[in-house]
């Protein structure tokens, strides 16, 4: 019998050694104490509990019965904990003198007093504005308030974006236009309600495996599921309707339902004249939409528009939800207001079983959007050229009006702006551009004009790689903090263990700079993560996000509170738009949304459709998971998906080009995709990143990069690409030389089988 | 026969891989999943299957049957334990008694390995690991009334036919609703045998 191959991440071993072998495992660990918490990665934050040791190390999980998971968890959730004392992670401070050294360890002092004096030689030299912060949203919501505080308080720069540019922004920008507040409209319980369920551009099974149960509990219950996907994803296998559409056209394929509905007569006219205003816009551009002429749009049978908009109109209760699929395109926001449309033109708002919502990508998607790091917002979803909105977060930071900086630029175009010389130093936390911004090559080259870049993280990314100084922060299990789900739920993390080596918690790091600087030094004398919170309860108070009634005391007693929650009494706000939208006049707007199609369209030195997304064992650019044991045997490398039409066999070596840039990766052969789209999984870095091919066209009005399409050729490559080994800090063990084993593909998109083999 | 158990659903697995993670992180065999999971046609299909031990109660587990030095306890509630590593001598006859092909032979370590339905946990009134955490209910662990409070039209098979072998299981698959013998060779005695004692 042949050995079993097997790989190691960094880390395994060790785990291995210490704990595999039934003999000597010891199966209770004496004084072990567990810790209540969440998990850290996405927007569904299931609850856990860290199990910890008497000497107060994480050493394992196990499944909290909270309200939002009820015991459930993903492969990512199960081993969240191994990234604790993870043998990668940062302890210490590291800094290189120029680029071309390697990074060594430094005291706290050394690197602190670096980052100090380049910041000041910047902005002294070139403006207040040449220093830029991108922050990112998987950080507590305290961390988030704090980014936007220090950028605009400490730097006084009005560059400052976070990584929710590349996720949920579109959503985010949809839900203000139409509704005049930016949350999803219910509880997931409600769902329940629901008669039926439509789910666009969302991999449920695998980004947000946990939230499932509120899907099928649906089912079970009676309802019907509609999915629209290019790809047939785990939970479109069993949906009672699939609508495999091509990438890109999604509004299209909504104003065709609509279509449908209007001509059947099954809109509901009550819920438009009481609670609505600009039908009669959006009715004009309908005619346009035909089941015939959409399922030419979209590549689909117009019967099944058809049936899709009988299901849909036709339902006493319904109910959409969204992920990214249509989200990251130039007309992200387009598409989202055509969801809602939607959900208007039938009266699906404010009761169980009607409504509406996106499912944030990142932990605290929503929370980490809400009180102040994004480009034009301060904290409480402000307007940041809304006159009364500065006048409140002045008066809360101390500041005059003056001393407020205006709107910045987003994310993707901070980067532009570093290539074009603008913008000459930068600070990044909590995010990973090298892997996760499109068109790479372009990003990489952008980095390359700073002066000076300092990164925060736990583990060497792709990014801190590449940095001037890399500050050791902390892993979501070393501090306490909010963070709001999906729902608009806000949950919080518990501390379950001290800070590895001389990492500090980042909230310490980034006020710390602030003090050395100097500049409104005094607004940064926090002690604690509570003490931001309590901060940032004021500031956000009399905004749309609301926090100020919500206290840490008062999420430990309840399962999570949702906001808005003005007063300690309020009970906080499970379902909006009960009665009325967040409009000053309490009406939701309908938009006229017209398709256009992407912003690069197939040809013939072009000929297919390039999507991207996530698989279920990876989290966003990987920095996290790539280094986990399981994680990476059950999916060591990314894989091409191809229809069986292009004729291709499984391993066969598939190289994809892009006007952009090119890579070869095993074939997986799957009929659930289009024939007239492949699909790479975007974890990885390097020559085997998805992003070397995306473009970087952004939506207008989200500023979201175009992540899910993109015109792209494949043909018969040579030699597959080797995803390169995650980085660990100077000293480091490096990641085994991946094999010839870790050339092939997965078994299937959820990873490699652990059955026969 | 098992009161409590655990019950398979392939058609609600999503192939996640949840219950694979999670099992490595039961305290008796830490860093090992006693999981297969399987997806089923790949190239076609998103479908995935996850095997877990049956607990086979009549004939009584064949995989204890089978070991030359009774290294596999079978316990008076009906859960077949794994092989005891004092006693086990990896001859890896369990692996092919079993007509589920559940046990793994650590070849290395000359031991067997398989699901005891985290009796540590389950023993006392915790889910396993995998039931606990699976993200749709695929693997359900409690009664089938329990289960048919959740889904109500659930069916259990519990009696699988190999050849002119009947056997029956402490734990059960479940049949989509309104299908019979969806699952070849297996129909369901639930009923008569859920009140006899194990």
């Amino acid at each position: 019998m042949k050995k079993p191959l097997q790989i190691l991440a960094p880390g395994v071993a060790a785990f291995r050694k210490e704990s595999s072998r039934p003999g000597n495992y010891v199966s209770e660990e004496r004084g072990e104490t567990m810790v209540a918490t969440h998990c850290c990665y996405c927007g569904v934050q299931c609850g856990m509990y860290l199990r910890v040791s008497a000497e107060g190390k994480v050493f394992g999980v196990e499944p909290r019965n909270h309200d939002i998971n009820k015991l459930k968890l993903c492969p990512k959730g199960v081993t969240a904990y191994q990234q604790v004392n993870h043998q990668d992670r940062l302890t210490k401070p590291l800094m290189r003198d120029r680029r071309e050294d390697p990074l060594r360890e430094v005291t706290w002092d050394q690197a602190l007093d670096r980052v100090v004096s380049e910041i000041r030689r910047i902005q002294a030299a070139y403006g207040n504005d040449a220093f830029a912060v991108y922050s990112g949203s998987s950080l507590a919501t305290e961390k988030c308030y704090l980014m936007g505080k220090f950028a605009r308080v400490a730097l006084a720069t009005k560059h400052i974006d976070y990584n929710g540019r590349l996720c949920m922004v579109s959503a985010a920008a949809a839900n203000k236009k139409a509704f005049g507040v930016d949350r999803a409209a219910n509880p997931w319980s409600d769902m329940l309600e629901a008669d039926v369920i439509m789910l666009l551009g969302a991999n449920v099974g695998e980004c947000f495996p946990v939230a499932t149960q509120y899907f099928w509990g649906a089912r079970d219950r009676g309802a019907k599921l509609i999915t629209v996907d290019p790809r047939e994803t785990p939970i479109a296998r069993t949906a009672d309707i699939h609508v495999p559409l091509r990438p890109g056209t999604d509004a299209a394929f909504c104003n065709g339902v609509l279509h449908v509905i209007e001509r059947e007569g099954l809109i509901d006219e009550g819920f438009i004249r009481s609670r609505t205003t600009g039908w009669d816009a959006l009715k004009a551009v309908l005619p346009f939409y035909t089941p015939e002429k959409v399922g030419e749009i979209c590549g689909l049978d117009p019967a099944l528009i058809e049936k899709v908009g009988l299901t849909w109109g036709r339902a006493g209760k319904a109910m959409a939800f969204h992920a990214r699929g249509i989200e990251h395109h130039i007309q992200g926001v387009d598409n989202c207001l055509s969801v809602i449309n939607l959900c208007l033109a039938t009266g699906q708002f404010g009761a169980p079983g009607k409504g509406y919502g996106t499912i944030t990508g990142q932990g605290n998607g929503q929370g980490g959007r809400e009180h102040g790091q994004k480009s034009d917002q301060l904290p409480g979803q402000r307007m940041i050229e809304d006159p009364a909105a500065r006048e409140h977060i002045c008066r809360v930071w101390g500041i005059t009006d003056e001393e407020l900086p205006r709107a910045g630029t987003s994310a993707v175009e901070m980067v532009h702006q570093a290539e074009a010389g603008e913008i000459k130093g930068w600070l990044g936390i909590c995010n990973n551009p090298m892997v996760s911004m499109p068109s790479a090559g372009r990003i990489a080259g952008g980095f390359d004009c700073l002066e000076f870049h300092c990164q925060i993280d736990f583990f060497l990314s792709e990014t801190c790689n590449r940095a001037d100084v890399v500050l050791p922060g902390t892993s979501w299990a070393e501090d306490e903090g909010i963070s709001t789900n999906a729902e608009g739920r806000v949950i919080k993390y518990n501390k379950a263990s001290e800070p590895p080596g001389d990492a500090k918690p980042d909230w310490w790091i980034v006020c710390e700079i602030a003090r050395r600087l100097g500049h409104h030094a005094d607004k940064f004398q926090f002690a604690s993560s509570r003490e931001l919170f309590e901060e940032l309860r004021v500031a956000s108070k009399g905004g749309q996000a609301d926090y100020s009634g919500i206290t840490y005391e008062r999420i430990e007693e309840t399962g999570g509170i949702f906001w808005p929650c003005p007063s300690e009494d309020h009970p906080g706000t499970p379902r909006l738009f009960e009665e009325r939208f967040h409009h000053p006049d309490g009406l939701a707007r309908f938009h006229a949304i017209e398709w256009r199609p992407p912003a690069e369209s197939v040809s013939r030195k072009y000929p297919m459709w390039l999507t991207t997304g996530r698989t279920v064992a990876h989290y966003l650019s990987g920095n996290q998971t790539r280094r986990i044991d399981a994680l990476v045997q059950q999916t060591p490398r990314p894989w091409v998906e191809v229809h069986p039409s292009l004729g291709y066999k499984n391993g066969d070596p598939v190289k994809v080009t892009s006007p952009r840039g090119s890579a070869t990766y095993p074939a997986l052969v799957v009929s659930t995709i289009r024939e007239d789209t492949v699909f790479i999984p975007y974890h990885w870095a390097g020559k085997v990143a998805a992003n070397l091919m995306t473009i970087d066209a952004l939506d207008p009005t989200s500023k979201i990069p175009e992540f899910k399409v993109c015109a792209c050729r494949v043909e018969l490559g040579t030699e597959i690409d080797v995803p390169p080994a995650p980085p660990v800090p100077p000293g480091g063990q490096v990641y085994p030389e991946v094999g010839v084993f870790d050339k092939l593909q997965p078994s299937a998109p959820q990873g490699r089988g652990t059955g026969r083999g | 026969m098992r009161k409590k158990a655990l019950f398979i659903d392939p058609g609600r697995c999503i192939g996640c891989q949840a219950c694979v993670a999670a099992c490595r992180e039961c305290d008796s065999h830490k860093g090992r999943s006693m999981i297969h999971l399987d997806y089923v046609d790949p190239g076609n299909s998103a479908a995935a299957m996850p095997t877990v031990c049956m607990h086979c109660s009549d004939p009584v587990a064949p995989c204890a049957q089978v070991c030359p030095v009774d290294a596999i306890p079978v316990g008076n509630d009906g859960v077949v334990g794994t092989a005891s590593p004092e006693l086990c001598i990896g001859c890896g006859n369990c692996v092919h008694a079993c007509p589920f092909g559940v046990p793994k032979l650590d070849v290395p370590e000359m031991l067997q390995y398989k699901c005891d339905l985290c009796y540590d946990r389950s023993s006392q009134g915790l889910l396993p690991m995998c039931a606990s955490v699976c993200p749709t209910d695929a693997l359900f662990y409690g009664t089938f009334d329990e289960l048919q409070a959740k889904r109500p039209s659930a069916k259990a098979v519990d009696v699988f036919d190999f050849g002119n072998q009947s056997v029956v299981t402490g734990n059960a698959l479940v049949a989509p609703a309104g299908a019979e013998d969806v699952i070849p060779g297996g129909y369901s005695v639930w009923n008569e045998f859920l009140e006899t004692p194990a």
